[in-house]
């Protein structure tokens, strides 16, 4: 086993569409340690589920990894079969979706579904199943469990059902959770409980989290590091304070001006970050950010920035790091 | 749940009896009548007949008996079947039709699903195409082609099966396949667009990040929800396949209620087409009923109410 | 710092670092077309390639059945004496003798059947009695199914409930006992109404097509009424009918405007694959002797008297049988292909 819970080295990847290939991932290469938990931020379309997916093996049929190696925990999982894949799939690696409301097979009832997952990998019987699918539902607070197994998904709410998902992900301790945009679908309210769930469960179970999110706002509280991503590239990653507080970026800048700041006592303006994202079926070949980069420069435009390091966890692909060395080295 | 059954039969009872009235009234407004075919009468015995079934009384107290005695389930005499009653002629008609229609929905249901759900599994793939073109081709051959040409091949030229009747277990393999090819067909394309539907959401992608397999996933997590359309088609069909297929019949020769049915309509034999009438409305709204119930086990998203 | 330099690979110079122009940006943005739905579906719908194929099929078998038999050397009534019962391009006798005479006589395709009619042009005309009796019945059924089910579906209530136990009634009633009874009902007010200045076309089209048509529109509309109802209750949820209704509209402009527009895609499919189904009920009434009138053929009464001799002359039931097949095949191929195209929930 490799030092690397999560190794993706340089991975690109297609899908296949009739109206030509549309390139998802482009040079993506993603490490994580063994309970570390890493935000992937962006907007959509740039490329942060596909990754998380291509991890899973659940790409859409049309998807191809076109380069790079995905390993995980020491199995290279873009060459696995489809059936040693599942033997992975909710074992090793699990995931909760978006969408609760649609996640769950509305014509089984919650403890079916929480037993099947359990039952699929390894050999418990049906009493043990069941015991471990209400010991399940303590653990991610939820009340009276025997009662909620009988129960079927549309007599749950939004966050109920969301927990319910995180116990099936859970159901065969995991060593790597990959939570894709788990609360965008919630409340707000409901939103802060279950990622606070998801902390508790993670110091609790010692698992790896990929935390999915367009919104910078839910990883601030909970994430190691964290991986900036735009049309299909890693633009910026880092630790959280770096991102937070050294953004090497334009595309990270921007998305730091568009939270809102409550604590601030003058009221900043909120700044969106104008434009619309790239088409990857026709991607431009300098700079991706670049149209609608405030600070573009000629040379984003024409040239690919490669990746500056800034010490040993910070990386970013911008081509005003260079201008800023490049000038300051001529200033000194 | 019972609540909501009694309601709909209480509903089905109302539907029958307005489909009862309206037949009631439109046969007897229609010019003609049962006796007018017969040449050889004479205006005396005819008026003697009529008296004998009470058609010589004013319409509406015909209306009215009628609907007395059928209260007490009394559906009368035939008038051309001289000594049967209706219910004699439906009692020993309907099982024949019953027997063979039902044989035909569980073939279709047995292959179309199935077939089906292969389909939208493999979509795309040559097994997919394979089924698209037969299921397609099969939904454009009326019933009456397929039977005439059956047994053109297998009874004329091969003399590999019975051409007429029911009486030997080979002898239902031809209605058979002639009723249930459309059928067979249509369900297949239904569950084949359905299963693809389903394919698609999101709870299907849950199931696969467990690690369940392809067969479970679609056996299991799939066809429960894909089946629906399928079990709202299964209503009707039931309803027009048990009550006897009238062409079927008549070109097996089958003595069956279908068959019985429509050549009691251009003789006018009154009790029979009424007593028919209100058989096959009960019959299809019953089916109605059972396919709702059957629903609502499938989808305990679904409230009957 | 020098180290990380080196990792390019190429000459940088000072100009390189100078702002972007808006005008330079905004040639980066290659942005892909956009189509509106028409325009969308019709493309996706040249591009299948199964469907144009059917799309071709029906309009070759519509010169086939509605301009060919304008002329075709024998009319479908014509009776040739001496040539009953031809072969597949069999001559009668008297025939045989006109060619050795070194007249021209234009060949029985499909030979001629008992009262010696050329059976080609029998076919291609009863090829276009099913076709006008399936698209003409698809239209009434379009009109009164979804009229009535965008009433009720849009009304809800007890409206709703009241229109829906109609249809329940309607769906009851035996289809076979309403089409013969009505048939010998509207016979002779049809016999005489075709006398009347004007209503000459009935005795064309014959009584008992009329009555068929009369039929159509009684019974089978309910099921298209049901398909709309179910469209517009879940349309009529949407956000711009409560717009609608708070700038004034009149319900009648509302289904009009918003809801029927928004569900044109589904009439359209569901009144192409209504056609088949059409010609199919058509072929089996006339099968059975209750369709068309005699001299005038239908693919159904073909077939039907075609059973007879089918020993002698399998080709008389092979050929409409044949016709009825492609027919139908290729209206379902033509409706499945726009459905594929127009259908909302089919886009992937």
């Amino acid at each position: 086993m490799g030092e690397y819970l999560v190794d993706i080295k340089h991975e690109k990847l297609s899908f296949f569409t009739p109206v030509g290939e549309v390139k998802a991932l482009n040079d993506v290469s993603i490490r994580m340690k063994e309970g570390e938990v890493l935000g992937v931020v962006g907007e959509s379309g740039s490329g942060k589920s596909v990754t998380a997916y291509s991890l899973i093996g659940l790409t859409a049929e049309n998807g191809k990894i076109m380069g790079g190696e995905v390993n995980f925990n020491g199995h290279r999982v873009d060459l696995m079969s489809e059936k040693e894949m599942r033997g992975i799939r909710g074992k090793e690696i699990s995931i909760i979706f978006q969408d609760p409301m649609t996640s769950l097979n509305p014509v089984y009832t919650i403890g079916n579904q929480i037993e099947e997952a359990v039952r699929i990998h390894g050999d418990k019987s049906a009493e043990e199943a069941r015991e471990r699918a209400k010991e399940l539902l303590t653990l991610v607070g939820i009340n009276e469990p025997e009662k909620r197994l009988k129960q079927y998904p549309h007599e749950l709410s939004g966050g109920m059902r969301q927990r319910v998902m995180i116990a099936i992900a859970l159901a065969c301790e995991p060593k790597l959770l990959i939570a894709d945009e788990p609360t965008t679908a919630l409340d707000v309210t409901i939103q802060a409980q279950i990622l606070e769930l998801m902390n508790d469960l993670k110091n609790k179970l010692g698992m790896g989290i990929m935390l999915i999110t367009h919104d910078l706002g839910v990883v601030a509280s909970m994430c190691d590091n964290i991986a900036v991503m735009y049309a299909g590239e890693i633009v910026e990653y880092g630790s959280a304070d770096d991102i937070f507080y050294n953004p090497k970026h334009e595309y990270t800048r921007g998305l730091l001006k568009s939270i809102p700041k409550f604590q601030e006592k003058e009221y900043s303006k909120l700044v969106p970050i104008e434009g619309q994202p790239v088409d990857l079926l026709n991607p431009p070949k300098g700079c991706p950010f670049a149209p609608r980069c405030d600070s573009c420069m000629k040379i984003c435009l024409r040239e690919k920035p490669e990746s500056i390091d800034f010490g040993e966890n910070h990386y970013s692909r911008c081509w005003l790091n260079v201008k800023d060395e490049y000038s300051g080295g001529e200033k000194s | 749940m019972l609540k909501y059954i009694v309601k709909r039969i209480l509903m089905g009872v109302l539907t029958a009896f307005i489909v009862a009235t309206l037949t009631f009234f439109i046969m007897n407004l229609v010019p003609g009548g049962p006796f007018l075919s017969e040449k050889a009468v004479t205006p005396q015995a005819q008026a003697a007949m009529e008296a004998k079934y009470g058609l010589d009384k004013p319409l509406f107290m015909q209306y009215l008996t009628y609907m007395g005695d059928l209260l007490h389930g009394n559906m009368g005499l035939s008038i051309k079947k001289r000594g049967f009653t209706v219910t004699d002629i439906i009692g020993n008609k309907f099982p024949v039709s019953a027997r063979l229609g039902g044989l035909a929905v569980l073939v279709a249901v047995m292959i179309g699903v199935p077939l089906g759900s292969v389909a939208a599994y493999r979509r795309g793939k040559t097994l997919d195409n394979i089924i698209i073109v037969f299921s397609t081709a099969g939904i454009a051959i009326p019933s009456f082609l397929t039977s005439t040409l059956m047994m053109y091949f297998l009874s004329v030229k091969l003399k590999l099966l019975p051409s007429l009747g029911l009486d030997s277990p080979q002898s239902y393999i031809m209605p058979v396949i002639a009723l249930s090819l459309y059928p067979t067909c249509y369900i297949a394309r239904l569950m084949r667009s359905s299963m693809l539907d389903v394919i698609g959401q999101d709870y299907m992608r849950t199931a696969r990040a467990k690690g369940v397999g392809t067969f479970k996933a679609i056996f299991k997590h799939a066809l429960r929800n894909a089946i629906l359309p399928v079990v709202t088609y299964l209503g009707p069909l039931l309803a027009a396949l048990m009550t006897g297929s009238f062409i079927i019949e008549k070109i097996f020769t089958i003595p069956g209620l279908g068959h019985e049915f429509v050549s009691a309509i251009p003789s006018r034999d009154y009790p029979l087409i009424m007593g028919t009438t209100i058989f096959l409305a009960c019959f299809i709204i019953m089916m109605n009923v059972i396919v709702d119930i059957a629903y609502a086990f499938i989808d305990p998203r679904i409230k009957l109410k | 710092m020098e180290k990380k330099k080196n990792l390019l690979s190429f000459q940088l110079n000072a100009d390189d670092f100078l702002p972007a122009t808006a005008d330079e940006k905004e040639s980066l943005v290659i942005m892909r077309e956009s189509v509106g739905f028409w325009q969308d579906g019709f493309r996706r719908f040249k591009k299948n390639k199964i469907a144009m194929t059917a799309f071709v099929i029906v309009a070759v078998i519509m010169i086939l059945a509605f301009i060919v038999p304008l002329f075709y050397p024998y009319a479908y009534e014509q009776q040739i004496k001496g040539s009953e019962r031809l072969g597949i391009m069999e001559y009668s006798a008297s025939e045989l003798d006109r060619i050795a005479a070194g007249e021209s006589v234009f060949p029985h395709f499909l030979g001629t059947d008992q009262n010696g009619r050329d059976y080609t042009i029998r076919v291609l005309v009863g090829a276009r009695v099913s076709m006008t009796v399936g698209i003409i019945a698809s239209a009434l059924i379009l009109l009164i199914g979804s009229v009535y089910g965008a009433v009720a579906g849009y009304f809800g209530g007890n409206v709703d409930m009241v229109m829906m136990r109609i249809v329940d009634v309607l769906y009851t009633v035996p289809d076979v006992l309403i089409i013969i009874l009505l048939a010998q009902v509207l016979k002779f007010p049809l016999q005489n109404l075709s006398k009347v200045p004007g209503f000459g076309w009935i005795t064309a089209l014959g009584p008992n097509m009329v009555s068929m048509f009369l039929v159509f529109a009684l019974l089978y509309w309910v099921g298209m009424a049901r398909i709309v109802r179910g469209q517009i209750m879940v349309l009529k949820q949407n956000e711009y009918v409560t717009a609608a209704k708070a700038l004034g509209a009149t319900d009648g402009r509302i289904i009009k405007k918003h809801l029927i527009t928004n569900c044109i895609g589904t009439l359209i499919v569901t009144t192409t694959l209504q056609i088949p189904s059409s010609i199919f009920t058509e072929s089996f009434l006339s099968f059975l002797g209750l369709g068309v009138q005699a001299p005038m053929p239908s693919l159904g009464s073909l077939a039907s008297n075609a059973l007879n001799g089918l020993q002698t002359y399998p080709e008389k039931l092979f050929a409409p049988a044949f016709m009825i097949f492609i027919i139908i095949l290729s209206f379902n191929l033509l409706g499945d292909g726009l459905r594929d195209a127009f259908d909302p929930k089919m886009k992937k």
